[in-house]
């Protein structure tokens, strides 16, 4: 590999793999029935310093640097997704914007308490009308006194039933819109006027919950804005393209496992009297897949090492998220191929990455938009 | 409480193991804690947690070892010390071993000394009760559980499905059995403390040892793998019939009884 791993990272990587492995993935299927994470894992995670991995150490998270989180969120990304998702949009998009931008004051407040998993972050962009048009914005921010007032209403949250910070975008300047007026707020799940929707139902990522967020009158205090007034969009994009390279890691770890998966099903499926494994027509499948995930496993952590070495990654942090989405999806289609009829029933775990491969297309930014993102700096830059 | 474990950087049995030339082929396999010295760490890391005291984790080998090191000091022990024979000696085996980690030990004044029942390589279960041997102390070995109060000691040990419970006193050397306690993972942060920890590596020379000293006392004639399990056969006719040529197959083809 072109990035050699310290070896603290090497023993990150080798503790995750081996916690995923053998403590999360034997309870996927429970996940999968109830719909619910068995708390023991959560607080398993929260003891390891999974929750921690982006808060630095003088907060008390572990500090790692964009390849140490690279490497930890691959790992995770082997086992149940709706797991994964908890850990990474906390400390992916739900912490992000604390560490990288807020005043010391609100750092003091909440990240410790966030490092340890006491407190668990979320990200609130999306609204009903304003998706990928992350700047049409309905939710309004009004300064009254020393306080913000919040109204309007954001939807698909991540971790909103189950989060006590939550990083929300708000327009304050409705002339000036994204070039200088909206602003994001660090709001707790108690302030008044606050309240947290229905949980949505999804194809997918079963453990995982996502809701509608409400804000009626919600009265937010001035320190509680994250970075400058007016700069919420810019903000929500920086903390948007780091998120991007840990989801692609995650992608890839699920790559991986499929991998595994589909080879050893291959090998022991015997039909015509020998192993599926010997038909040229299952190993081109499984060399597809193989080398698909090494090419998106090295856009991932060329990206990440390119955050560590100070550099801007807007065009390689979607590059990764766009190759490693698809990616996923194509290896989850083969996966389920190599394992025909038993690939398209539950027993069997493929199934359950095909349906959670497919939000990786549309969440953080939807594939259309990372491309239109990868186009405008080519044309940019020729 | 001054306690140390003795451990052994093994290949993973879980993963493939091939052999090349004579040997275990290195590349390609994981190399991890022996799982039954990881029961080791793990009861010494309660034991000072419980009793005070410091945990220094021992282990004689090559640089390699010195990732299972950090693991273990990662897990909570406090210090560790790596005898790197790599220059020294060609070849060792549990005489040698024992040997060296003895006189590491001789003037450390251990409480106790804990190390696994047996590695999942070699698997000869000798260099803990060889050490104690030289050492002069007790011994007990497949441990499954341990309480100190004081000076003594009280020991259950597993004897082949049934247990033992043995009283002893300190300065004791215990293997540890599964079931003893079940091994933490290394915390994320625990990770990054273990850089700061101290790792010292020693050569036979600092502990006033000639190759001659620990010259191995058995050589390897041949190492294979077990041969690949081949389909059962299924007896069939009268239940007299099936046992009697059960006990015919087990004596004549299987030759085990």
């Amino acid at each position: 590999m072109f990035v050699t791993l310290p070896q603290e990272i090497e023993q990150m990587k080798q503790m995750v793999k081996n916690f995923a492995d053998k403590e999360v993935d034997p309870y996927s299927q429970q996940i999968e029935d109830e719909d619910m994470l068995p708390q023991h894992l959560v607080e398993q995670a929260k003891d390891l310093g999974l929750f921690g991995i982006s808060i630095p150490e003088e907060y008390g998270g572990i500090g790692l640097n964009a390849v140490g989180k690279a490497v930890v969120l691959e790992q995770l990304g082997r086992t149940h997704n709706g797991f994964v998702s908890l850990i990474s949009a906390h400390t992916g998009i739900g912490s992000t914007g604390l560490v990288k931008l807020a005043s010391d004051y609100l750092k003091q407040k909440y990240l410790p308490d966030m490092a340890a998993g006491r407190k668990i972050g979320a990200f609130a962009l999306s609204e009903p009308g304003a998706g990928s048009d992350a700047t049409n914005l309905a939710t309004r921010a009004e300064k009254v006194g020393n306080n913000w007032i919040l109204n309007g209403t954001k939807h698909f949250i991540t971790n909103a039933p189950v989060a006590d910070v939550f990083t929300v975008f708000a327009l304050t300047d409705k002339a000036k819109g994204a070039k200088g007026g909206i602003t994001a707020f660090l709001v707790e799940k108690d302030f008044p006027g606050f309240t947290i929707g229905k949980k949505d139902k999804k194809m997918g990522l079963r453990g995982s919950y996502t809701a509608q967020l409400i804000f009626e009158d919600c009265i937010v205090p001035e320190e509680n804005v994250i970075g400058e007034v007016g700069m919420g969009y810019m903000n929500a994009l920086k903390i948007l393209g780091e998120g991007r390279v840990g989801l692609a890691a995650r992608a890839v770890g699920s790559c991986d496992k499929l991998i595994e998966l589909s080879a050893s099903y291959a090998k022991e499926r015997v039909q015509f009297g020998k192993p599926i494994a010997d038909n040229q027509a299952i190993q081109w499948m499984l060399a597809d897949m193989a080398t698909e995930t090494e090419a998106a496993r090295m856009l991932t952590l060329k990206a990440a090492n390119m955050i560590d070495e100070g550099k801007t990654v807007i065009k390689e942090a979607s590059m990764a998220k766009l190759f490693a989405s698809e990616v996923f999806n194509r290896v989850a289609d083969k996966a389920v191929q190599i394992h025909g009829g038993m690939g398209y029933v539950s027993d069997y775990p493929v199934e359950r990455f095909y349906r959670d491969a497919r939000i990786t297309k549309i969440y953080e930014g939807t594939n259309e938009i990372q491309r239109l993102i990868i186009a405008r700096r080519v044309l940019e830059e020729n | 409480m001054n306690i140390f474990v003795l451990l052994k950087r093994t290949f993973d049995t879980e993963e493939k193991i091939t052999i090349a030339k004579g040997a275990i082929n290195e590349e390609g396999a994981e190399f991890i804690i022996n799982p039954y010295d990881e029961y080791a760490v793990e009861e010494a890391i309660q034991l000072r947690d419980n009793h005070g005291g410091e945990v220094t984790v021992v282990t004689v080998g090559n640089e390699e070892a010195e990732k299972q090191l950090r693991t273990a000091l990662a897990m909570g022990a406090d210090k560790a010390v790596l005898i790197n024979t790599e220059d020294d000696l060609e070849s060792g085996d549990q005489f040698t071993t024992a040997k060296i980690l003895a006189e590491y030990l001789k003037d450390k004044e251990a409480d106790i000394i804990l190390a696994g029942n047996v590695a999942i390589d070699s698997g000869s279960g000798q260099v803990g009760p060889r050490v104690a041997d030289l050492l002069d102390i007790p011994y007990v070995t497949t441990i499954t559980n341990l309480e100190i109060s004081g000076e003594t000691v009280t020991v259950v040990r597993d004897v082949e499905g049934d247990s033992e419970t043995i009283e002893t006193k300190l300065p004791v050397l215990v293997t540890a059995q599964q079931g003893l306690n079940e091994p933490r993972y290394p915390s994320l942060p625990g990770i990054m403390k273990a850089k700061k920890k101290p790792l010292e590596e020693l050569e036979l020379d600092d502990l006033d040892l000639d190759e001659d000293d620990v010259e191995a006392k058995t050589k390897v004639v041949e190492i294979f793998l077990p041969p690949t399990k081949e389909a059962g056969r299924v007896l069939e006719g009268e239940l007299d019939a099936q046992v009697k040529e059960l006990v015919n197959l087990l004596h004549k083809e299987a030759k085990v009884i």
